[in-house]
């Protein structure tokens, strides 16, 4: 019985992935949302004159959007605190 | 491992390998790449050296507490970078409105904060993926 409703969830969660990618405008579509919006625009424009960066990704990560590159690194600096926290006080027990 | 091919190749990529981390993390704000790639790089550097010559040869190269306080400097830099915008008067991680040169266009040494924030991102990782490894590797 298991294994047919679990059949049956993956079955359904791939038809409303497929749908979805269906749904998705071809890459590099100028009237796409990503494209189309003011944003874009804006950054196209005035990523140069604003951040002094050549790579446009570069001038958006560390620049339009550094406080989510800020997250990003504390996520990787929260993962090795918990990776060292875990191994140490395996090691203290097992001396103990 | 004791191999004498591997470690001798090891030997011989190794500072190549770090010179090519350090190449792409430094052009972050001129080329694809940036302080994440770059620390990768930089990271599977060490790991092939650790890999070819044990723990003891990283750990001489440098050791524990360097890689656990570049662990913490990497983002403690990052914030205080951020900081900087606060203090002038501006809002937190602003980059020329808080005074970071930007420079000419193009050059290595430009775009303020973007260069300093890349710098942090790749000591960070690089030390990252490097402690993950040492850590979950001498397990066995």
């Amino acid at each position: 019985m298991r294994p047919l409703i679990l059949a049956l969830i993956l079955t359904l969660t791939a038809v409303c992935l497929v749908l979805v990618a269906l749904e998705m405008p071809p890459l590099g579509n100028p009237s796409a949302p990503s494209q189309a919006s003011p944003t874009t625009a804006y950054y196209n424009k005035q990523a140069v004159t604003d951040t002094g960066c050549l790579s446009h990704v570069a001038a958006i990560v560390c620049d339009y959007r550094a406080y989510d590159t800020l997250g990003e690194t504390t996520v990787l600096f929260t993962a090795i605190a918990a990776i060292l926290a875990l191994k140490n006080s395996r090691e203290g027990s097992a001396g103990e | 491992m004791n191999d004498l091919i591997l470690k001798e190749v090891a030997r011989f990529l190794f500072p190549f390998i770090e010179l090519y981390g350090f190449y792409i993390v430094f052009h972050g704000h001129l080329s694809p790449g940036g302080g994440f790639a770059g620390g990768v790089v930089c990271g599977a550097g060490f790991i092939l050296y650790t890999l070819a010559h044990g723990h003891k040869a990283l750990y001489s190269l440098l050791p524990r507490h360097i890689w656990t306080f570049c662990e913490s400097a990497g983002l403690a830099f990052f914030i205080f970078l951020g900081l900087v915008g606060i203090f002038v008067g501006r809002e937190f991680l602003a980059n020329s409105s808080a005074g970071f040169p930007l420079g000419r266009t193009g050059e290595l040494f430009s775009s303020g904060l973007v260069f300093l924030l890349n710098l942090a991102i790749g000591l960070k990782v690089a030390s990252t993926v490097t402690t993950l490894f040492l850590n979950l590797e001498e397990e066995d």
